[in-house]
């Protein structure tokens, strides 16, 4: 019986380098004659530029150089967003890295300083006079496009970057048929995405070489480089990026942002290395924020509920400018995605992307997936209210049935495998879901409000087929390569092109490869995050790394294990057919002693002193995976709150989370993906929340006001799972990065509403601060 | 401004500005990067260092106010080659995921468990209130510092 490591919680390999403080991070890297830079940001949301004045910042102590957009306009090509939905009318409009005439929200870098250590950069941005016309800014998707809003482009008419429209089945049939249709207006908020290291470049150019090492906190290091050549001019051959350790991202770091480009151009000016690193005030300006959706939701159903159709109208907030995949969330990660798990015959989405004066919205963790979770579920409670039945019972009423190959749904799409039932069994029967009912209405006799959220979610991800990436108008390809090479010694490296950063995959992709290989897991390593040594990626987003990435690593682990054996073959003098393996040995059939371990066929293929005619020396394979479709990972949750009526704070006194994202190849990074993501959408639901006032201003513009959940405000997270393949990877397994934002966000938000019931209150807007929620209990009681 | 300053049980001395931050003098001038800045106000705890026996923000204390203190890092918690029942169970425990808020989560818990040999589990939530984790959701670092309380007592 072979032992398999897959499927094994064992410890991370990447851990004694972080316990330890031995990691370089990009802000630790530090170069022989190494600059400092630093932005000057507009203070205003939206102004023209009438004048700056640079001069007594050149001759500040310390100060190397000072540039503004005069100086990079013509040498650095616009930040370009990599995400065109077809047949959307899409404005993708300018992004000048350095702004030269008109700032469009407040952040928008106008001037650099270079200079010889930060404190030195950092005063002379105070001696730059930059003159602004103010003009009127706009925040509000929805009122940006309003007749009369302030405009922020003028080839983008209203505001309106974008409208796209997706039908399945007849929508307008099915609500005029409909016996009941339930509405709701939500309002998913912005959020910062706050991974915990700032953003930070490290750019060197040498002029000798005409090459630039661009050390950055990427998700996506292979873009960046891709990117990168298209701004800067450089050839994609003579750029290296280096993302190797990254503390964090949920999205925030897939984007081409504008400041690793102007200290990429600051180093190819001045031909000596410069570091650009943001404070944390300045990343909650210059790097992408989530959501900023205004949603206008309705579900039809019959009387018995069963649910016919859902569609809605959405205003999805870009900022000023397209971020990278910024047009892509809002449609095809949301829009598709309104049957969730449920037999739905028909869905529409109405969304229009709009310009409004705010830092720019791209991925953040869930990206898209989060907000139809959430409306869909919201509608679901709301039906369950307005029909006055259970609503867990109303959900395994409209459950998709058990399906293992394949199973298309109204939006177009086709979810891979699923069986849902058992997971909302599974969580009900956990919580013991009758007892919870009894005690909620017990308590609320005392005039207790205690709330119970269930939510079934599924999701789309594992991005993702390169065709369909084409034709959703992605700017790259989606699939994934790998490189496994076997050493002399018969140890192992993995080269991939995907870039974990902090997901562990150097872990478990060991864990696969010495399951595939038959060697031990320590004798494997997993090369990750350098474009210079590694094969292309698309980057660790969409929880795609394991799906798409260690597919190609399997794919090309079995080709190396194919060729091992035909050597094998060669070195027993045995037909190639008699040649059979287990655990890590080559044997001729019916004679296990007549063996060679992979080991020994790695050494001989690498002194090759007795190879078969024609095979190459070397042991080794690479390949390219694309995978045939998406995967669908789901999962049922339930949040048990209590609301104290006489503060409005709310607790979370038990969250429970069911999730299947196939087989799991290490549980305990599974269940730590799980309670990162709960505790995300926790956050998006009670605390956290950008406020911009009317001018434009960040008011949440440092962690001293945008509340990131702390360790005594969220309790432990209880996490089970089932297992259904994936019918179409070479592993079987589904992404579990987002899964525990995309399933929280609705179930606490349900608990919350499902507590406040009693009192009528049917809806507040999120995060459900203990002000707002007093007030919206005050407002009810009438006092 | 000369300062005296005993790191990790190495004493530097050394002329610095008297404006710079406590944690630019570990990372820039020391070269001791595993404490690590993650917002400049205070308020997420990636900076914590160990001075005179107490946890303190390094990115809110000047250098010169380190004048004459014994600071540990993190790469002091332990010597060369072993782990502090912390570290280790942090790795046991899957305490970290991308490992930035990690240093000063360690420092942070070896303090508290000083103070605190057996803390209960809402006990650990609130001396941790001072450190920001946007990977875990706190579930295995709490694990990991009731797990390291243990070790610590047996």
């Amino acid at each position: 019986m072979t032992t398999r490591i897959f499927g094994s919680g064992i410890r991370r390999r990447e851990d004694p380098r972080l316990i330890t403080g031995a990691a370089t991070y990009t802000d630790d890297v530090k170069l022989p004659g190494m600059a400092y830079a630093a932005m000057l940001r507009s203070p205003h949301a939206h102004a023209k530029i009438t004048s700056i004045d640079t001069s007594a910042a050149a001759v500040a102590p310390g100060v190397v150089a000072v540039y503004t957009g005069a100086d990079t306009d013509g040498v650095l090509s616009p930040i370009p967003c990599a995400w065109i939905p077809p047949d959307s009318d899409v404005k993708a409009v300018a992004h000048p890295a350095l702004a030269k005439d008109v700032v469009r929200y407040q952040g928008d870098a106008v001037a650099v300083v270079v200079a010889e250590n930060r404190y030195q950069a950092e005063d002379a941005l105070e001696l730059i006079n930059v003159n602004y016309e103010i003009l009127k800014a706009v925040i509000s998707p929805e009122a940006a496009m309003q007749p009369g809003a302030p405009q922020l482009h003028e080839d983008a008419p209203n505001n309106q970057a974008f409208h796209w429209v997706a039908e399945g089945g007849d929508t307008d049939a099915a609500f005029a048929s409909a016996d009941v249709i339930v509405k709701d207006t939500i309002i998913h908020q912005r959020l910062i995405p706050n991974a915990i290291e700032p953003r930070s470049a490290v750019a060197n150019y040498t002029p000798a070489m005409q090459e630039l090492t661009l050390w950055s906190t990427s998700q996506n290091p292979h873009i960046v480089r891709f990117l990168a050549s298209l701004v800067t001019g450089i050839a994609e051959h003579k750029i290296r990026v280096i993302a190797t350790e990254v503390g964090g991202g949920f999205g925030s770091k897939i984007a081409m942002y504008a400041d690793e480009m102007i200290a990429s151009f600051c180093s190819m000016q001045l031909g000596r290395p410069v570091k650009w690193t943001a404070t944390r005030s300045e990343g909650y300006q210059a790097t992408i924020h989530g959501r900023d959706h205004v949603e206008y939701v309705e579900m039809a159903a019959t009387k018995d509920g069963k649910i016919t159709a859902v569609r809605t109208k959405v205003y999805a907030g870009m900022g000023a400018y397209l971020s990278t995949a910024g047009p892509g969330i809002p449609t095809i990660l949301h829009g598709l995605m309104y049957c969730g798990p449920y037999d739905i015959g028909a869905t529409k989405a109405d969304i229009y992307g709009v310009f409004n004066n705010a830092t720019p919205v791209d991925a953040y963790r869930g990206a898209g997936r989060p907000e139809a979770t959430f409306l869909v579920e919201r509608l679901v409670d709301l039906l369950a209210v307005e029909l006055g039945t259970d609503p867990a019972e109303l959900r395994r009423k409209n459950l998709i049935p058990k399906f293992e190959d394949g199973h298309d749904v109204a939006s177009g799409l086709t979810y891979d495998s699923g069986d849902y039932e058992p997971v909302l069994d599974m969580v009900l029967n956990h919580v013991d879901y009758q007892a919870l009912r009894q005690e909620q209405a017990h308590s609320r006799e005392h005039g207790h409000y205690m709330g119970i959220g269930v939510t079934c979610y599924t999701e789309i991800c594992g991005l993702g087929p390169s065709q369909v990436a084409g034709a959703v108008g992605f700017g790259g390809g989606l699939w994934e390569s790998a490189i496994v090479r076997f050493h002399p010694t018969g140890k192992v490296h993995v080269f991939v092109g995907v870039s974990p950063h902090g997901q562990g995959e150097e872990t478990t992709f060991a864990q696969v490869i010495s399951d595939e290989l038959g060697v031990d897991v320590d004798d494997v390593a997993v090369i990750h995050g350098d474009t210079s040594n590694t094969p292309m990626g698309w980057g660790t987003y969409g929880s795609r790394t394991t799906v798409v990435g260690a597919g190609a690593m399997a794919l090309a682990a079995r080709k190396v294990k194919e060729k091992a054996r035909l050597l094998a073959a060669h070195l027993l003098e045995a037909a190639e057919a008699d040649v059979e393996y287990e655990d890590g040995k080559f044997f001729v059939k019916g004679s296990p002693d007549q063996s060679k371990s992979i080991q020994e066929i790695a050494t001989m293929a690498n002194v090759a002193w007795n190879m078969p005619e024609g095979m190459e020396p070397g042991l080794e394979a690479s390949a390219f995976y694309d995978p045939p479709n998406f995967v669908f990972p789901f999962g049922a949750h339930v949040a048990v709150v209590d609301v104290d009526p006489d503060n409005g704070h709310i607790e979370i006194r038990r969250y429970v989370a069911v999730d299947d994202c196939g087989p799991q190849i290490n549980p305990m990074i599974v269940e730590g993906q799980v309670h990162g993501g709960v505790v995300q959408g926790a956050g998006q639901v009670l605390w956290e929340g950008v406020i911009y006032d009317e001018n434009g201003q960040l008011l949440t513009g440092s962690m001293t006001d945008y509340a990131v959940p702390r360790a005594h405000m969220v309790p432990n997270i209880e996490t089970l799972s089932t297992e259904t393949r994936s019918p179409h990877n070479p592993l079987g397994v589904k992404g579990v990065g987002e899964t525990g934002t995309i399933g929280s966000t609705a179930t606490i938000y349900n608990a919350v509403m499902d507590a406040l019931r009693p009192l009528g209150i049917t809806g507040i807007d999120m995060p459900l601060t203990p002000e707002k929620v007093w007030r919206a209990i005050r407002q009810q009681q009438g006092s | 401004m000369n300062i005296q300053v005993t790191v990790n049980g190495k004493t530097h001395e050394k002329d610095v500005e008297p404006r710079q931050l406590l944690v630019h003098f570990l990372r820039d001038d020391l070269g001791l990067t595993g404490t690590k800045i993650g917002c400049d106000t205070s308020q997420c705890g990636a900076c914590v260092v160990n001075m005179d026996g107490v946890t303190v923000k390094s990115c809110t204390c000047l250098a010169v106010q380190a004048d004459g203190s014994e600071i540990t890092t993190i790469e002091g918690v332990s010597p060369k080659g072993e782990l502090d029942p912390v570290q280790q169970a942090f790795w046991n425990n899957h305490g970290l995921q991308c490992g930035y808020c990690t240093a000063g989560m360690i420092i942070t818990t070896v303090e508290l468990l000083k103070n605190n040999p057996s803390p209960s589990a809402e006990e650990v939530r609130d001396g941790l209130k001072g450190n920001m984790c946007r990977c875990t959701g706190y579930h295995n670092i709490v694990k990991a510092v009731l797990a390291a309380a243990e070790a610590k007592r047996s």
